[in-house]
């Protein structure tokens, strides 16, 4: 079997993989990363949203060895110390998320969608997460969290 | 039930969610993120064909591949079937047709996804690899799946016991008083409804892993399932009989549910017999193909109702024709959806005095049918809410006036419908005016006309519904033909150090009982929330339950809190009043605090925990030392939230395109303990509810059997950019019947919403002359009826 190393949240990691293990489930079933959620099969659902190189992409999407030396974000590495990122804390504060499912995923595409830009419109939001299926919320929290997590990121 | 405290976690306040912690980290636990030492991975086979009778299953082959521990198909398979929770009778006296449905086919197929092998690998790639390998002959026979023709003569048979494709032919209300009602109508307004198939789409896909210990003979289920403990009843009494001592059902951190994870399904009896087959772990996990073929679908009716009225535009009757999809077997609760969540709906806010229903339920070469959020009462409010609108367009009379004409006054509460239920509290009135403002309503023509100037079409429309949940009257619904109790237990075990663990019967599946519960516990024993712990989806740790759905958890689970509570306070008044030398009637509880009441002796909760724990010193000849409590909660009635919705759209003419620009939802859920919480619900229910009226539909080829809408590619979920905001109101008149006062949130939004949104988009199009539509009405269809009523306006 192939080998495979990337860095998954800051730390080098190598794990033997067949050819067709995508990227989900090598950080699922190999890395134990579980908080990266398969919703669908057809790469339409973004609850398998992570980042490759700092962009949010569906890990379901893409094969594990096509991370080959990669840098790969999960939701396990969003908080940092124990402190949750300002776009985790902003869906908290807005209850963004109500089952929990979709959440990993749109947190790391909302975080991406607003990198660099603190003042999005809802439509601009709406249309961003438009990858991202939610089926407890009806958007409406989500777009404010997003927002409100936009503003406190600052654009960073 | 006292008001609550006012104090800022508990009732009344928007606390933040305890157990969001975890899911925003990646620390929610699914089933599929569980792992069993020594796991085997299942894939299920599945039938290509919507009917065909199975000649050979040749899985030599197979059984040889790299990895495969087992292959067992229904040959194999020496239990019971799926049981059905809900009889119903015919007219006739005669029980439902209830077939056989083993969790493996033996002989026949009869829908596109039916289970056909288990295969059981060690990894679930290999189970997927040795399954192409097995070959199957099937002879295939014509498949039935139009529900307006499955009860034709000469429709291809389902089930040779259902002549006609029929499980039931059922009726309610007084047909007589109908009849005679409609002979004296000034006038009478017909319509015909399609409530399209829908599929409900929890995020989380379904899983099961079944574990069996060796040692003990236990078996163990993990399951993403609304009640755990209805799936250990009816498994482990039904299908595998084991004795619920010798069964534990786990339902962990669960993605949603909806309704689609209540019943009892095929796969979760698979896992844990080939558990106790195999030796070892067997998990499964569905993918979102298989999701789609084989999770309960939603709705499927077809309905034709006709309203009486006096010259002045009252309501004198109303009869309705309903044909209800059961698909090709008898889902859990399916036959009570159609009559026992539907027609006993019929009345809705309206004080209609003569009511008739006739429902049919057919089955089809189809997934099966069942409940999926609001489960029988999203049908009747669409097709009331149609039926009115309509008859005030024919009448002349305005479509808000026709309303509140024949709403059910203020002060007729209790009300008796003709259709079975008693209405314990509500106001209409209320609800509709604060929508009417909330939307202005009045201002809409200046609207309309600004959006015409953009060569749109703009158009409003509104909802006043009811519907009828907190399930349920144990005794009532088993006089309908339920076949289990629908009460709730909540236990509270205080611990020696004051800390409070709640054992809840309820299931939390993104409703934020965690939380919920914790705060109506905060306020009723005085203790920060920090303390309180609510523990549910495990039969090992909650004494009973019925689970979640049906709006139930708080009016029923609430419910049950509140009695254990009331007995924790009880007793724990008699240990306070050993402790300050006071007579019991002389203590008073309040804050977290005992004392005696005119003196200023105090001791606080934390003490008295410790002292039933460390009786020391203690009344022990009277009384028992420990803190714990057990309730169970048998609502007197169903509960009945209703209130009023309106929605604004705005239609594109040249490609039919609708987009929804306002939403308002003014609803009365009884008494409120989280606004955010309980917000959220209703944001949720409104959005699945714009789903069914502008895109999601389920379809199947009526030739082959083929689901054709069969991934998101297909099936158009709502996203996004598809929702607008939503404006909630609340106007609040308590249930009079519970101790809470809480009616239930969790399936307004989905009930009240389609209707408005379809009389809005009816309303853009009235002046092309567009009078009806149907659901979802999308760009492809919107444009169809708008280039049909100009052809006939030629």
């Amino acid at each position: 079997m192939p080998t495979v190393t990337m860095t998954v949240n800051g730390k080098a990691v190598t794990g033997e993989v067949e050819g067709r293990t995508l990227l989900v489930h090598f950080l699922r079933d190999k890395l134990h990363l579980t908080g990266t959620h398969v919703g669908c099969d057809t790469a339409q659902c973004g609850a398998c949203t992570v980042h490759l190189n700092g962009k949010a992409i569906k890990s379901c999407n893409m094969l594990a060895l096509q991370a080959e030396g990669a840098e790969i974000t999960t939701i396990e590495g969003l908080a940092q110390n124990g402190t949750l990122h300002p776009m985790q804390e902003a869906f908290r504060d807005n209850h963004g998320l109500q089952c929990g499912f979709c959440t990993p995923g749109m947190v790391m595409a909302a975080v991406s969608l607003v990198k660099g830009k603190s003042n999005l419109s809802d439509d601009e939001i709406r249309h961003g997460l438009d990858g991202n299926i939610c089926r407890c919320t009806g958007y409406h929290n989500i777009v404010k969290a997003v927002k409100a997590g936009a503003q406190a990121m600052g654009g960073k | 039930m006292p008001e609550g405290t006012g104090s800022a976690t508990g009732i009344g306040a928007s606390v933040k969610r305890k157990e969001d912690f975890r899911f925003l980290t990646g620390r929610g636990t699914y089933t599929d993120d569980i792992n069993r030492p020594g796991q085997t991975y299942a894939y299920i086979l599945r039938s290509p064909h919507a009917s065909a009778d199975i000649v050979k299953i040749d899985s030599a082959k197979a059984a040889k591949a790299p990895g495969v521990v087992a292959i067992l198909t229904g040959a194999d398979y020496d239990k019971g079937g799926l049981p059905c929770g809900w009889q119903i009778h015919s007219k006739d006296g005669s029980p439902m047709i209830e077939p056989p449905h083993f969790p493996l086919c033996k002989d026949k197929v009869r829908h596109v996804g039916d289970q056909v092998a288990l295969i059981i690998a060690e990894t679930y790639a290999q189970a997927r690899d040795a399954a192409e390998l097995i070959d199957v002959s099937y002879k295939e026979t014509k498949p039935i799946v139009s529900l307006a023709d499955a009860d034709k003569p000469g429709a291809a048979q389902v089930w040779p016991e259902a002549k006609n494709n029929t499980c039931f032919d059922w009726h309610i209300g007084d047909k007589a008083a109908v009849d005679a009602a409609f002979a004296k109508a000034a006038h009478v307004t017909k319509i015909d409804i399609v409530n399209q198939r829908l599929i409900p789409n929890a995020m989380e896909p379904r899983a099961a892993i079944g574990d069996f210990d060796r040692a003990t003979g236990e078996f163990t289920l993990y399951t993403t399932s609304q009640n755990p403990h209805v799936i250990r009843l009816l498994m482990g009494a039904f299908v595998l009989q084991i004795p619920e001592s010798k069964l534990r059902v786990v339902a962990p951190d669960v993605g949603g549910g909806f309704g689609s994870k209540i019943f009892h399904y095929a796969e979760e009896a698979l896992v844990t017999w080939a558990a106790g087959k195999v030796e070892r772990p067997v998990k499964w996990t569905s993918d979102r193909s298989e999701a789609f073929l084989t999770d309960a679908h939603g709705r499927d009716q077809i309905n034709h109702a006709e309203l009486a009225m006096d010259k002045d535009g009252k309501f004198l009757a109303l009869r309705v024709n309903t044909k209800a999809n059961m698909g090709a077997y008898l889902s859990t609760f399916a036959p009570c959806v159609p009559t026992y969540l539907s027609a006993t709906l019929l009345a809705g806010v309206y004080s209609t005095p003569a009511i008739y229903a006739e429902v049919k339920a057919i089955f089809t070469n189809t997934a099966v049918v069942d409940a999926y959020r609001g489960a029988g009462r999203p049908e009747t409010t669409y097709l009331l809410e149609r039926l009115v609108e309509k008859a005030a367009r024919e009448t002349g009379i305005d479509r808000v006036e026709i309303r509140r004409k024949n709403f059910i006054p203020v002060d007729a509460f209790p009300y008796q419908t003709p259709v079975a239920l008693q209405y314990d509290s509500g106001d209409y009135f209320s609800t509709l005016d604060m929508a009417l403002k909330t939307a202005d309503w009045a201002g809409i023509d200046k609207r309309k006309a600004d959006s015409k100037a953009k060569g749109k079409l703009r158009g409003i429309g509104i909802s006043t519904y009811l519907e009828a949940c907190g399930i349920a009257p144990s005794a009532v619904v088993g006089s309908l033909g339920a076949r289990a109790g629908l009460y709730e237990t909540g236990q509270i075990r205080v611990h020696p150090t004051g800390s409070v663990t709640v054992f809840t019967g309820t299931h939390s599946h993104g409703q934020g009982h965690e939380t919920t519960f914790a705060q109506l516990v905060s306020d009723g024993l005085g203790i920060p929330i920090e303390n309180v712990e609510v523990s549910h989806g495990d039969t090992n740790k909650i004494p009973f339950g019925m689970g979640t759905y049906g709006s139930r958890s708080l009016a029923v689970g609430g419910s049950a809190i509140v009695k254990a509570m009331d007995k924790i306070i009880t007793k724990s008044k008699r240990i306070a009043a050993h402790l300050m030398e006071a007579s019991v009637a002389d203590v008073e509880f309040k804050n977290g605090v005992f004392t005696v009441v005119g003196t200023d002796k105090s001791v606080p909760f934390g003490t008295v925990a410790l002292t039933a724990y460390v009786p020391h010193n203690y009344p022990i000849t009277e009384l028992e030392p420990g803190l714990e409590e057990t309730a169970f909660y048998d609502p007197l009635n169903f509960t009945f939230p209703g209130g009023c919705h309106i929605c604004e759209v705005e239609v594109d003419p040249d490609t039919g395109t609708v987009e929804v620009l306002k939403f308002t939802a003014v609803d009365d859920i009884g008494r409120v303990i989280n606004p955010m919480i309980a917000e959220g619900q209703i944001h949720g229910g409104v959005a699945q509810g714009i789903g069914q009226a502008l895109l999601e539909a389920a379809a199947y080829d009526e030739e082959s059997g083929q689901l054709l809408t069969g991934s998101y590619m297909d099936y158009t979920m709502p996203r996004a950019d598809n929702i607008p905001n939503i404006t909630v109101g609340n106007h609040v008149t308590l249930c009079t019947h519970n101790p809470l006062g809480a009616k239930g949130v969790g399936e307004v939004g989905a009930i009240g919403s389609p209707p408005a949104v379809i009389n809005a988009v009816l309303d853009a199009l009235l002046p092309l002359g567009v009078k009806d539509i149907t659901m979802p009405a999308s760009p492809h269809r919107v444009w169809q009826a708008i280039q049909t009523a100009k052809k006939a306006a030629e």
